[in-house]
């Protein structure tokens, strides 16, 4: 017994040694490829693919490109948005193709901790609102400003929205003051959220095969318009002012936002080629929503989709790639 | 309920008192009640009139979202310098990816045919012909689906994962086998571990350890560890007296007894812990792609996002396929142990091994010769839009106006006004310390005093964080849907129990329910009954009634025949027979039913918070996204304190048995 102990005791000991003599380099966090990626000695990109069909369109275009014409291998990696940002500034994604807009973070990262730079404009603008259906609105044209809302409260009930009307918020991630606005609105209203974007594209689907009335929280560009046309409506028009208050106390309609790419700060210097091509990728919405209604409605994959809008649109595609 | 429970009565003791006293002896169920009772009696007018009735008093509780989020900003701006990060987190993120690397490159060097010759051949040795076939189709179907690649991607990080779970489980396991004192501590932690849902976790090792494969790691380990530990420590402590006692006076040294008699006495039940252990690690994977964890999973996660039925099921088919191909695996193996082996010499023991080895080199060089190592991709079958046609089909057709029931949607709108907002509002309403002492008497008339102070020490740790209104949301989604669970589950039960045929119809069924990842289910409930509660609650049924229906059919099914034969003999119909010797027989199976449908319904219900159930679930799913530690952390927290008192207000006697005995 005695002599099994002090065996046990050198065993161990010897093991704190070995792990203490392996583990005295310092482990670097920010520099942390996925296992997946090639092997060595090939060219990888790591992007982050954000849930909205959007954000797949943009990252489709740009791993086909980069495979195809720069000869780079593309890593994907699924994330939210806040989540990107943290994996961005770690270096476990190179880039970020549409970001709707985080002042915390754009703070933290870009001017304090200078781990993540600006990639440009992407091109697209992006415009969050609430949206009413078209069929509903044209039979109630008042529908689309907000005062009149609470008129048509009773006609958006449903079960979960306890006896107020309902307005349907989508993902957690998702940038939103939605409470705020009906409560600093006094509106007579209950914020239901879907949460996830495809839940809520399901239900609008549903509403709309019924012609039934709803009232959502939605945003441009969006493939669903094509499928489903939608009405904003108006919201106590957007300020400064009223941006900078606490959260909690907005009051007035969203920003309409030229939305932004952003490259990891390493990366961005010493990406080559590839950053350079992802630096000036810059399309328009009429391109992105043609290859988002391929991916969402088509149910192409979203590399076919975007293999197709390559072949169509090479004078687009063609400026983005480096000189030479 | 709680009498019935009640173990028979006992003899009175020679000399006692004849009277109340006696008779609550023999009834301690009421006894507990009475003075359960008692204590309320005096205690609850103070409380009351201290802080009132209602939902949880603002007094009692602990805001704990400030420190919280300083914990996360100190992380975030030192993670990549403070020497905890550099020199031991860092360390272990490395390892990870290392060795998820390393593995996902041998599969990738072995390509498709030699990997698939390789399942085949273990399968063959370890669990002979039938299995080495199921496992060699399997894999060529998640190349037929186009998934070659995902595949090996999840595979290779299971292999890291479940090994790691396996050294945890086995280390923690022997201390537990070897010593009382760690066995007395260590089981509770495992019981706790083992009724977390895993969707809580998350959070925690994303802030540490980033996105990714490390996390997602770590994350499974944390999650698949304990049955290995849990039946390591059984198995050890089961040895057989006579077979230690005649080692140890053969003068066996202690690290002797435990290679040479402990653990090979064990092998049964260490393979059983691997079993399970692999089965958890698997659905794990699935629910980290949340985090980036890659591989099939973020396939179907995916698909979801852009309402793609098919192609979530095209990625969930190989999920499925891979769970049952080592299910199964693993569980011949386990039955195989002891057994003569079989078959001609030339195959039996080492022999056996080099020829499978042999086989696979072969076919994976062959396979590199012809530069096959990536499935082809002309030789794939599309299945997601013939899947997605039939499932438009459906929901063109039950969604509204179907004769008399009325469609889905009235369905969904019906469960949501008439079953679960009154039952939330009656749980709000209940006065919070009356909720305390529901849960202390369910849980001490069915187990000890202790499973009573932890369910009602985990309830109160609901309040004191905060969250205790979106609590009683998710506590009434769980009851409603095991409500809904048991009363079909136990339907098809008994049905199952009496027809061979039909239990066998079912079995595949049921294995596949029980293996497709929970993410699948949730864009078909959608689009059936719409977005809110209803359908969290539909998966979550569907993802539970496997088990209850397995359980409950076993239970049923192991009846006494001499009991069954004795009632009919006595002329009792089937019903009689059903009512008044299989239930009350089969109790014990029936309340683990009850135990494991609650637990995995409230794993789904959380997930539900991803299509519109809100409360805990979406907290979690926000505290996610917006790397919210506060409000995700907390919200985590309490999804661990409902699963704990739930499982505690529901376990079985047994515990209670053996700790009697």
């Amino acid at each position: 017994m005695n002599r099994s102990r002090t065996r046990l005791i050198t065993a161990l000991s010897s093991a704190a040694a070995l792990l203490a003599t392996a583990g005295c380099g310092a482990a670097d966090m920010t520099k942390q490829a996925s296992p997946f990626a090639a092997p060595a000695g090939v060219r990888t990109v790591t992007l982050s693919v954000q849930s909205w069909v959007g954000a797949q369109a943009n990252v489709a275009v740009a791993e086909q490109l980069l495979k195809e014409e720069l000869g780079y291998r593309v890593d994907l990696v699924q994330t939210d948005e806040v989540p990107a940002w943290d994996a961005l500034s770690q270096g476990r994604v190179d880039a970020i193709l549409e970001d709707w807009g985080h002042p915390d973070q754009e703070k933290l990262y870009i001017d304090e901790k200078k781990t993540i730079v600006r990639g440009g404009d992407l091109g697209v603008t992006g415009h969050i609102g609430w949206y009413v259906p078209k069929y509903w609105a044209d039979k109630n044209p008042d529908v689309t400003d907000w005062k009149n809302l609470d008129k048509y409260a009773d006609e958006l009930k449903t079960a979960e929205s306890g006896g107020k009307g309902q307005l349907m918020d989508g993902s957690p991630s998702y940038v939103t003051n939605d409470v705020a606005l009906v409560k600093n609105l006094d509106l007579d209203y209950k914020v239901v959220f879907a949460g996830s974007e495809a839940a809520q594209i399901t239900q609008i689907q549903q509403f709309a095969k019924e012609k039934k009335p709803f009232l959502s929280y939605w945003y441009q560009p969006q493939w669903l318009f094509n499928e489903v046309p939608m009405v904003e409506v108006e919201l106590p028009e957007y300020t400064d002012e009223c941006a900078a208050k606490d959260p909690a106390d907005i009051d007035c309609a969203y920003p309409t936002t030229p939305l932004q790419k952003f490259l990891n700060a390493d990366f961005a210097e010493r990406g080559g080629d590839a950053s350079a091509f992802l630096k000036k990728f810059h399309w328009s919405e009429k391109d992105q929503n043609e290859v988002s209604e391929m991916i969402a409605s088509q149910k192409l994959t979203p590399q076919e989709a975007a293999k197709r809008w390559i072949e169509r649109h090479p004078d687009v595609w063609k400026t983005w790639l480096p000189e030479g | 309920m709680a009498t019935a429970q009640a173990t028979p009565a006992r003899p009175a003791t020679a000399g006692g008192r004849r009277g109340p006293l006696a008779a609550l002896r023999d009834r301690p169920a009421a006894a507990k009640l009475l003075l359960l009772a008692l204590v309320a009696a005096v205690v609850v007018p103070v409380v009351h009139g201290r802080w009132g009735g209602g939902i949880w008093p603002e007094a009692l509780t602990a805001d704990l979202s400030a420190p919280l989020g300083e914990v996360t900003d100190w992380i975030v701006s030192n993670r990549d310098s403070h020497p905890l990060f550099l020199y031991f987190f860092g360390h272990i993120s490395n390892a990870v990816v290392l060795s998820v690397r390393g593995v996902y490159l041998v599969l990738l060097a072995l390509g498709w045919a030699g990997v698939t010759v390789f399942a085949a051949a273990v399968a063959w040795r370890v669990a002979g012909v039938r299995l080495a076939l199921t496992a060699g189709v399997s894999f060529l179907l998640c190349g037929l689906l186009g998934m070659w690649v995902p595949t090996m991607q999840t595979l290779a990080l299971m292999v890291v994962a479940v090994l790691a779970s396996v050294v945890l489980g086995l280390l923690l396991g022997l201390a537990a086998g070897l010593s009382d004192r760690v066995f007395r501590i260590l089981r509770p932690v495992l019981d706790t571990m083992q009724v977390l849902p895993a969707f809580a976790y998350l959070l925690p090792v994303v802030l540490v350890f980033g996105i990714g494969v490390p996390g997602a790691v770590l994350a499974t380990v944390v999650y698949a560890a304990p049955p290995m530990a849990r039946l390591t420590a059984l198995g050890l402590r089961g040895a057989d007296g006579g077979v230690m006692e005649a080692v140890t006076s053969l003068g066996a040294t202690g690290r002797q007894r435990l290679l040479s008699a402990r653990l090979p006495l064990a092998r049964k039940e260490l393979l059983l812990g691997l079993n399970q252990t692999i089965m958890m690690a698997l659905s794990m994977a699935v629910i980290a792609s949340v985090i980036g964890a890659g591989g099939l999973g973020d396939r179907v996660y995916q698909a979801l996002s852009s309402v793609d039925v098919g192609a979530a099921l095209a990625a969930g088919i190989p999920i499925v396929l891979l769970a049952v191909v080592l299910d199964r695996t693993t569980e011949a193996a386990g039955r195989r142990i002891g057994a003569e082996p079989t078959g001609p010499a030339l195959l039996r023991g080492w022999r056996g091994w080099s020829l499978a080895a042999a086989a696979t080199a072969a076919v994976a060089g062959a396979g590199r010769a012809a530069d096959g190592q990536v499935w082809p991709d002309d030789l794939t079958v599309a299945i997601a839009g013939p899947v997605n046609t039939a499932k438009d089909w459906m929901v063109d057709h039950l969604y509204t106006g179907v004769p008399v029931v009325g469609g889905t949607a009235d369905l969904a709108s019906h469960f949501t006004s008439g079953v679960l907002n009154p039952l939330r509002s009656g749980l709000t309403a209940l006065p919070w310390w009356s909720v305390l002492l529901i849960v202390a008497a369910l849980a001490w008339t069915i187990g000890t005093w202790r499973t009573a102070a932890t369910a009602v020490l985990a309830m109160a740790a609901i309040g004191v964080l905060g969250v205790w209104e979106p609590s009683m949301d998710t506590l009434s989604q769980v009851l409603a849907a095991v409500a809904v669970t048991l009363v079909i589950g136990f339907g098809v039960a008994v049905g199952a129990a009496r027809s061979e045929r039909l239990e066998r119809l079912l079995r595949p069924i049921l294995d596949v329910f029980q293996t497709m990842p929970q993410f699948v289910y949730l864009i078909p409930v959608v689009a059936l009954f719409g977005v809110g509660r209803a359908p969290a609650a539909a998966a979550a049924v569907v993802y539970a009634l496997p088990a209850v229906i397995r359980i409950t059919t076993q239970g049923l099914r192991g009846v006494d025949p001499a009991a069954m034969e004795c009632a009919r003999s006595l002329g009792a119909t089937p019903g009689q027979q059903l009512r008044q010797v299989q239930i009350p027989l089969a109790r014990p199976s029936l309340l683990l039913a009850v135990n494991q449908a609650v637990v995995l319904v409230l794993a789904v219900v959380i997930i539900g918070g991803l299509v519109g159930s809100g409360a805990l679930g979406y907290e979690v799913v926000l505290g996610l996204a917006q790397g919210d530690l506060a409000t995700g952390l907390v919200a985590g927290a309490a999804i661990v304190c409902l699963g704990l008192m739930l499982d505690r207000v529901t376990q079985p006697t047994t515990r209670r048995q053996r700790q009697e005995s």
